[in-house]
């Protein structure tokens, strides 16, 4: 805390101070949510370098080429793109301390969201169905840990957006909200960040094979 | 078709995952019972239900979490320490035909179940134990960032040791030794339930630890007093800091081995089979990845302590402080770099095992530099050899030897010979008691007082000692010995009988370890029986140097009426040398967290949902963790988690204090 | 802490919030940086444009890089003052951290893979 500290009258050393002004609620929030973003980046890693190992092992399975469909990805890719934006047009309007604007930006953020997570089921129920299951390979099994955690990710989001928006109806934007906007914020775009990764290094780079 | 009712609600669990057929198993429950009820009896006779869940299960005070964790590690000590000396027992015995009393199905769970205890609920608790407790206290801060998680945190650290101890007396532990390897760990070679207790107990104490790493992260990097810059904090807050970013950074990494190996386990996959294209090797790599990082966590915290000890032990400043700093962080981001070292046999091959048992070699040098800063110290001081000083002294001394055998390791070529033996066993424990241990008892012993305003008693404390240090010795020399004659580790039965005579010196080191242990018990025992004439009112019975010891003895809920302000290093003494007056008026109310029962609920339930799953119980996992997300969600609900201490408990509590304070003078 | 459900925060104090804040032409401009920087790859790979299957490989992977910057700045407002520094600290630490278990996973594995290989091990057997 950056307090100033006022030498006494007698030109003593202060070694404590009579008046202090308690760190504000949430003073650690940020950078606490933050470290922890960094943990759950790790997490990602681990699971990109575990596909990265045993990503080329098909076991005489299917391969990337057989499976991924650029065009859904694409639009998929999209879905979370939107989601994005429109997550960064509910905090301008939080700013303005707008709240129906931010629960609308809000709604729509959490439909592209759930439109994501719609196509990503679609497409695993297909493999599913051709018989690409997680079990069927090593790079089956790490395609669909990675990817589905992922997914896993975006799904507690929308529950989080959902919890919020309730909270936000019921107590408006005071600052608690703010900060759990703002954590949300970074959990969102970070969850895009990982999917740049996905969508290069799996399906792009797999179709390439 | 009627479903089968017992098996939908209990899973794979019937009556024969009683282990009644193991007498010794049947005894340990027997006594473990009787005990429990003594215990559950005593505190509802008692009536101190109500008190244990306000002020201690409940509490977000980050010194009576401290001061559980170390409870903890203690009680899983006496566990942990069981097993050794069934093991030390076993090999004592087995040769010339015996059998010895084990028979391989429980002689490996006991290596397991030994190794996994002693990381992670023993180490882990106490290391954490003493940061959570002394950190806040030494930057002048009320709590750590984040009060509630902190609880939350050390709940689930007891729920992961809920279910290894519940491994003992329903179904089994995994017989795969500590890091459970596949393909032995995959279901195909153990389809029973001990290594989805394994799993499940250490994902469940891995969430606790992981999010405690964030809490004290932020808690050094934001809450620090004003004055107290980074190169201002007590050594024990670097290495603490340091300890937290190694924890943030790694245990996400053994959080998704976890994943992966239950998910071949559970569902099917395939990452560590040998077929349809897994790899039980990469099982290998991802673990130490975590691994080695995971020992620095260990040893990292107790570098702090010793440094603490010896300046305040010299009375002298502590020697090298930015080198000691720059130290500690070189060893931290070293520490991802050696991994490797721990299976240069698997057959990476020339080119990767140089480069790794070169970087191994190098991370030995800055520890080096700390051990001849620690010397420096001491040199020229007026050294005290209360027990903190008698267990850093040990340290300094045993963790060279173990120190240096890890440089031997290091060389591939050597390590080919000794890996996985008995020489392997001998370095590691070298070092994590020589470290670790003596360590954590270093700290016990010199912030006891602090925690509960009396010494502990030095007679039983120094029996302790002894019984410790030759115990140590007495054990693990002779394993030296064994692993460069060749003898391989966690074997049952031995053939060559010229081996005996090192096992059973082997088993009186441990029966002086034991010893060692009683004693400290005792210790515990007498000092509370004694606390009048141990008592220390002054808050400063060491003459320390760091601002915990500003405080008094017990320090109040609120820690510091005013925060302090830091001008230099070893800011207590700094201001004891400056004539510092303690205020004795105009306290204000002082803003804090509030109690809270979620976090032992939701790690309850967590708790809960572990053994669902070890057992098949699948409606109960789904309901436990439903229950999880509800609990879990409706605490954020709650917006009014702090409340204000009235000045007029301030007044109150410092008042005391003042006249405490004069009563000595 | 108070639940007022009115929104007026109008003293509008940041005080725990180290983080910048977008503006609508910042988040804008990420945006269309971002869908150029996804559509192409998904072009270059769909229609085969470029020579080689590697140079496209490496050419996906530096947009990829770009975008991930592009996200950081304009949607995570990632800046060198935020925390003190400590925020582009612990960044920069996670993604030294990623590089070596990236990097050394995939070196220590393929090593391995290759001097492990079950012909290889028949061969060596006694």
């Amino acid at each position: 805390m950056t307090v100033a500290v006022h030498p006494s009258q007698t030109g003593e050393p202060v070694f404590y101070l009579a008046d202090e002004h308690p760190h504000p609620e949430g003073w650690s929030t940020s950078l606490g949510f933050w470290i922890y973003l960094m943990s759950d980046c790790l997490i990602f890693a681990i699971l990109f370098a575990t596909y990265g190992v045993l990503g080329g092992n098909y076991a005489a399975g299917p391969a990337p080429k057989d499976l991924f469909d650029l065009n859904l990805v694409a639009v998929n890719t999209s879905m979370l793109l939107l989601s994005s934006i429109t997550y960064g047009f509910a905090m301008l309007t939080m700013q303005q301390n707008k709240v129906a604007q931010t629960q609308a930006w809000l709604a729509i953020t959490g439909l592209f969201g759930l439109a994501f997570i719609g196509i990503e089921l679609f497409e695993f129920a297909h493999m599913i169905h051709e018989g690409a299951t997680p079990q069927r390979s090593a790079f089956l099994s790490a395609f669909f840990t990675l990817v589905g955690t992922h997914g896993l990710h975006v799904s507690c989001g929308l529950i989080w957006l959902v919890t919020l928006m309730v909270q936000v109806r019921k107590f408006g934007l005071i600052e608690a909200n703010r900060r759990r906007l703002m954590c949300l914020s970074m959990f969102w775009h970070f969850l895009d960040v990982v999917w740049i990764g996905v969508f290069t290094f799996v399906y792009l780079l797999g179709v390439l094979r | 078709m009627s479903p089968d009712l017992p098996k939908l609600i209990f899973g794979r669990l019937t009556l024969e995952s009683l282990p009644l057929h193991e007498p010794i198993v049947v005894g340990t429950f027997v006594v473990v019972a009787l005990g429990g009820a003594a215990l559950l009896g005593g505190l509802t006779y008692f009536r101190l239900w109500g008190y244990l869940w306000r002020e201690w299960f409940t509490t977000v005070d980050h010194k009576r979490i401290g001061i559980m964790y170390m409870i903890l590690g203690i009680v899983m000590l006496l566990r942990g320490f069981a097993d050794a000396l069934m093991m030390r027992g076993q090999q004592m015995l087995a040769f010339g035909g015996s059998e010895g009393y084990l028979n391989a199905h429980h002689y490996d769970q006991i290596f397991t179940a030994h190794g996994v205890i002693m990381i992670f609920f023993v180490a882990m608790p106490l290391v954490t134990g003493l940061m959570n407790y002394v950190v806040p206290l030494q930057i002048g801060a009320r709590d750590v960032s984040f009060p509630f998680l902190n609880n939350f945190s050390f709940w689930m650290t007891v729920g992961g040791a809920v279910l290894v101890m519940a491994s003992l007396f329903i179904g089994e532990f995994a017989r795969t030794g500590w890091l459970a390897y596949p393909p032995l760990s995959n279901i195909g070679y153990s389809p029973d339930v001990g290594v989805d207790y394994y799993i499940w107990a250490l994902q469940i104490a891995g969430v606790g630890t992981t999010l405690s790493g964030i809490n004290l992260i932020c808690t050094i990097v934001k809450l620090r007093c004003p004055g107290m810059t980074m190169m201002k904090m007590p050594v024990f807050t670097w290495t603490s800091l340091c300890t937290n970013v190694l924890i943030v950074a790694s245990f996400p990494v053994l959080t998704v081995v976890l994943v992966l190996l239950s998910l071949d386990r559970y569902v099917g996959t395939n990452f560590f089979t040998n077929d349809f294209g897994g790899s039980p090797m990469m099982y290998v790599n991802l673990i130490w990845i975590w691994g080695h990082p995971e020992v620095y966590i260990l040893v990292l915290p107790a570098f702090g302590i010793f440094s603490e000890v010896t300046s305040t032990f010299s009375g002298k400043r502590l020697f090298g402080y930015t080198s000691m700093v720059y130290a500690t962080v070189v060893i931290t981001i070293l520490s991802y770099l050696v991994w490797l070292h721990h299976f240069f046999t698997m057959g990476s091959g020339a080119s990767v095992n140089s480069f790794f048992g070169i970087t191994t070699m190098i991370i030995s040098i800055p520890t080096g530099a700390k051990m001849f800063n620690w010397l420096f110290t001491m040199y020229r001081g007026r050294i005290r050899y209360e027990l903190p000083m008698m267990w850093t002294v040990a340290f300094m001394l045993t963790f060279v030897i173990g120190g240096m055998t890890g440089v031997l390791l290091a060389v591939p070529p050597a390590d080919f010979v000794l890996h996985n033996s008995l020489f392997l066993i001998a370095h590691f424990h070298n070092v994590i008691i020589g470290g670790v241990v003596f360590g954590a008892f270093a700290g016990i012993n010199y912030w006891f007082p602090k925690a509960f305003g009396f010494k502990l008693d030095p007679f039983w404390g120094k029996i302790s000692f002894w019984f410790w240090v030759t115990g140590f010795y007495l054990a693990f020399m002779p394993l030296y010995v064994l692993g460069l004659m060749g003898v391989t580790r966690r074997l049952r039965v031995f053939d060559d009988p010229s081996l005996q005579i090192w096992f059973v010196i082997a088993a009186v080191g441990a029966l002086f370890v034991f010893i060692g242990i009683l004693s400290m018990l005792m210790q515990f025992a007498v000092s509370l029986l004694r606390r009048e004439q141990l008592k220390d009112v002054t808050g400063d019975p060491w003459d320390g140097r760091t601002l915990e010891w500003a405080t008094s003895s017990p320090p109040p809920d609120y820690n510091f009426a005013f925060t302090p302000v830091v001008h230099d290093n070893d800011a207590w003494w700094d201001m004891k040398r400056r004539g510092y007056q303690r205020p004795l008026t105009g306290f204000k109310p002082i803003h804090m967290p509030s109690s809270t029962g979620t976090g032992i609920i939701i790690a309850g339930l967590a708790t809960a949902m572990g053994f669902a799953l070890v057992w098949y119980m699948w409606w109960l996992a789904v309901v436990s963790f439903i229950a999880m997300v509800a609990v879990g969600i409706g605490h954020t609900f709650n917006y009014h988690r702090d409340f204000d201490i009235p000045a007029e408990d301030v007044i109150r509590t410092e008042d005391a204090r003042t006249k405490l304070l004069a009563g000595v003078n | 802490m108070s639940t007022d459900t009115n929104a007026a925060h109008a003293h509008g104090h940041h005080h725990g919030d180290g983080h910048a804040h977008g503006t609508f032409s910042s988040y804008m401009l990420g945006f269309v940086l971002s869908v150029v920087l996804t559509a192409v790859p998904f072009w270059l790979v769909m229609s085969g444009t470029l020579p080689s299957k590697q140079i496209t490989a490496l050419v996906i992977m530096a947009f990829a890089i770009v975008q991930i910057v592009v996200h950081m700045i304009y949607f995570l407002h990632m800046n060198a003052a935020s925390e003190n520094g400590w925020t582009l600290m612990a960044l920069i630490f996670t993604i030294v951290m990623v590089v070596i278990a990236l990097s050394g996973s995939l070196w220590v594995m393929s090593h391995l893979n290759s001097n492990m290989m079950p012909m290889h091990q028949m061969s060596g057997m006694k």
